[in-house]
């Protein structure tokens, strides 16, 4: 497929006629096909060594979410803490990838997570924000700026926005770059995540067009879900979004990261996931700089499997923390 | 070394029970040869000895012919269909309990990988029966008259790269319908056979409906040729299914032979090219390529051969090639060491045709018989690895320009038996599966099987069909 879309990929957004031009011309994906191979993935069997590798490395793509409307400074403070050291009985056990909280919780986390010196550092937690209206993004472009440099400002240096939906199943495809764009220059330094909503864009010839999209568009990330509507992340659908970020490094060089969020509770579905990231895109996406969960209860799944791994034995809930 | 190196996952061998020799089963035991020969089955992936099995010599098959034309007319040609629905339906039973020990067996003795003796072969198993289970006692309402009456005696040879899948398209049909079999597994992959003649006689079939013996190419020829026999039915080469339509012509035994194939997958220019990509692995390298319709011809539309070859190889370097037995591995070994010569041949004579030749960069073991997943580009109508049937793990890689085009290259082989097409277009796949010439034509897909589908080839391909309400007609009077 590369050589096929190795045309002039600046050109593509100069119009909507040939962006869409452009974005109807990507292979079609055979629903049949897709989900097969995404079943047989599933049935790699990792084991021993390749198992603690594999649960070490989710546990430092974790993204650690709290999305609520209950979400207080001292859950948040909490989550902080867990994501730091998410295993208090083990010094080993490393971070994970960084706390996602709305953006009226970005300053109590980055106080949380970096102290005095409000930005973040090297080798430390990432503080990634919601922002643009999650997660719906049904609010005016200017709102959504705000709300993404406010979430910058506060000391977010990650940025998870909603792609419009309706824009994008409406065909106005350039409405929906235009957005991308805008917020992305909003972003500043801070990385964006752009969350395509795959539960509501239906088909994969939709996930892989929104993929393009949004990487054309500057995505750092395309993400799958906001994790508010069913279905969330499923294997299909991050493996059509892996094969369009390797695709699309193939045709620009630039690499694109992928995070699946929502419905990931296990570390067996964790492994399944690096699995198809190892065997779709290959071992350049697996590192948390290019792959990440977003997840809160898969932490503690991997936690407890960890320490299984080494002790020989399964520990209780109890034994790990609940934030 | 790879970052995610998956550590052996190997699934444990305790759960089969491997008897260091067999009789031949006939009228419900296990008996020893008449003369006494027997022969070795070995693992081809390690090459140790698995177990001795006997070798049927004519005397021994005349004893299952006879015993199953007792069985014939005593007990399983008069027994309402609605009882051999039960005998059946047990069978597939037992089948699905026994699913690890008969998956684990048929990796051992015939290389597969286990991931596809377990996924594939052995559900495919137990659903046959279930299928054919159903049809017993309908067979009024099949299509071929108010009464159709079974044949006789089945005398069936079956081939070594799905030893039980193709029992079980041999014996489900045959038995629903009322016949009685002697069924001769291939030699080099006896056993899962053997096991399935204790699940015969744990389902308390009655004596000589089943019958196994073993041997080589002369028990078969003994069972084929034997005048008792009514009926003969054949999965293999051509070149053995053309023997076998001489010996039987002028005589009253009906035949249905399934032979060779050099299927043709097409890809046009429309198509889901990661899902071709996984369509064209799937078509030549499952089962190491050892299968009569995989799809061993690539046709590429010339306008996307380059972007297709170039996935298709970074996929090639994904593929697991080794030890049959661990979960992860996707290539398993070469049945034999007289296939992995037919292979090398053949692969060599590509080589010096012209073609180019690309292998997958893996590390083979050093015993057993193993070939890495190779494709040769270049290759045109002219070349013998695009005519010949190689049955392992190599890709004829040509291409084209127009839909005309590829259907005249897809349908220029003495072969018919299978053809993949993939578009994204309804109405091209529609209208190119109607100008192939082949018994199957998968749209998007290929190496699907379904026990309601019927299976067959046109040309040199074979004639009869397998499977669904077809499959019922080659064991029917009517």
């Amino acid at each position: 497929m590369t050589a096929s879309v190795a045309a002039d990929l600046s050109e593509v957004a100069r119009s909507e006629a040939a962006l869409r031009t452009f974005l109807h011309g990507l292979p079609g994906v055979d629903q049949v096909g897709a989900e097969q191979r995404a079943a047989m993935l599933s049935t790699r069997s990792i084991k021993t060594t390749a198992k603690a590798w594999a649960i070490d490395l989710a546990i430092r793509m974790v993204d650690l979410t709290t999305l609520e409307g209950a979400d207080t400074p001292g859950k948040v403070r909490a989550l902080c803490a867990k994501g730091r050291r998410p295993d208090p009985a083990d010094p080993a056990c490393p971070s994970v990838a960084a706390i996602c909280v709305y953006p009226a919780m970005v300053a109590t986390a980055a106080d949380a997570l970096y102290g005095a010196s409000a930005s973040p550092r090297e080798n430390t937690v990432h503080l990634a924000s919601v922002a643009t209206a999650f997660p719906s993004g049904q609010a005016p472009l200017d709102v959504k700026l705000a709300d993404t440099q406010a979430a910058v400002a506060d000391g977010a240096d990650e940025i998870d926005m909603v792609i419009n939906r309706g824009a994008f199943l409406a065909g106005r495809y350039m409405d929906v770059y235009d957005e991308i764009v805008a917020v992305k220059g909003a972003c500043g330094t801070a990385h964006l995540k752009v969350i395509l909503e795959t539960g509501e864009l239906a088909t994969y010839d939709n996930v892989r067009r929104a993929s393009w999209l949004a990487m054309l568009a500057g995505a750092d990330f395309i993400k799958t879900s906001t994790g508010k509507i069913q279905p969330a992340a499923t294997m299909p659908v991050t493996l059509v979004m892996l094969e369009a970020v390797r695709d699309f490094r193939d045709a620009t060089g630039r690499q694109v990261g992928v995070k699946p969020a929502g419905g990931i509770r296990t570390s067996k579905d964790a492994i399944r996931y690096l699995v198809m990231v190892n065997e779709t895109a290959g071992e350049d996406w697996l590192h948390p700089d290019w792959f990440r969960f977003g997840a809160s209860t898969l932490l503690n799944d991997l936690l407890m499997q960890r320490t299984k791994q080494q002790t020989g034995r399964y520990s209780g809930p109890d034994y790990f923390t609940v934030d | 070394m790879p970052a995610f190196d998956y550590a052996p996952a190997p699934e444990s061998r305790s759960i089969v029970d491997i008897k260091p020799s067999y009789g031949l089963f006939i009228n419900g035991e296990f008996v020893d040869p008449v003369d006494g020969n027997r022969f070795k089955t070995i693992s081809p992936a390690s090459e140790e000895v698995l177990s001795e099995v006997a070798s049927a010599g004519p005397s021994d098959v005349d004893r299952a012919v006879s015993a199953a034309r007792k069985a014939y007319k005593s007990v399983w040609g008069p027994m309402p269909g609605r009882d051999r629905a039960k005998y059946l339906y047990r069978i597939a039973r037992i089948i699905q309990e026994r699913a690890r020990e008969l998956a684990v067996l048929e990796s051992l003795d015939n290389g597969k990988p286990i991931r596809e003796s377990r996924d594939v072969d052995v559900p495919l198993v137990a659903a046959h029966f279930f299928y054919y289970a159903g049809w017993a006692d309908k067979l009024p309402h099949a299509g071929f008259g108010p009464d159709p009456r079974p044949i006789g005696v089945a005398g069936q040879v079956i081939p070594w790269n799905f030893p039980l899948l193709m029992l079980a398209w041999k014996i489900a049909p045959a038995l629903a319908c009322g016949n009685t079999v002697v069924l001769k597994p291939a030699e080099t992959t006896p056993l899962t056979a053997l096991v399935f003649a204790e699940i015969c006689q744990q389902a308390d079939l009655p004596p000589g409906v089943v019958n196994i013996v073993t041997g080589a190419g002369e028990t078969g020829a003994a069972l084929v040729n034997h005048p008792k026999v009514d009926k003969v039915a054949f999965t293999g080469s051509t070149e053995v299914g053309r023997m076998i339509a001489k010996s039987v012509a002028g005589t009253r035994k009906r035949v249905t032979l399934e032979l060779g194939g050099k299927a043709a997958n097409i890809v046009f220019d429309d198509a889901p090219i990661d899902q071709a990509v996984e369509g064209i692995v799937n078509g030549i390298f499952f089962n190491q390529g050892h299968v009569c319709c995989a799809g061993s011809r690539l046709l590429i539309q010339e306008s996307v051969a380059d972007a297709v070859l170039e996935s298709l190889k970074r996929r090639m370097a994904q593929l697991r090639v080794g030890d049959p037995l661990d979960k992860n591995t996707d290539i398993g070994a070469i049945n034999s060491a007289e296939q992995l010569d037919r292979i090398r041949t053949l692969s060599e004579i590509g080589a010096e045709e012209g073609a180019e030749r690309w292998s997958a960069p893996c590390i083979l073991p050093d015993r057993g018989f193993w070939f890495a997943p190779t494709i040769f580009t270049g290759v045109t109508q002219a070349h013998r690895i695009a005519r010949e049937e190689i049955f392992g793990p190599v890709l004829s890689v040509l291409t084209f320009r127009t839909p005309a085009e590829a259907v005249e290259k897809a349908n220029n082989t003495p072969y018919g038996l299978s053809a993949g097409v993939w578009t994204e277009k309804g109405s091209r796949t529609l209208s190119i599966a109607d100008q192939l010439r082949a018994g199957v034509v998968w749209a998007n897909t290929f190496n699907k099987f379904d026990p309601a589908s019927p299976f067959g080839g046109y040309k040199e391909s074979g004639y009869g069909r397998e499977g669904g309400r077809h499959g019922l007609e080659a064991y029917l009077e009517h």
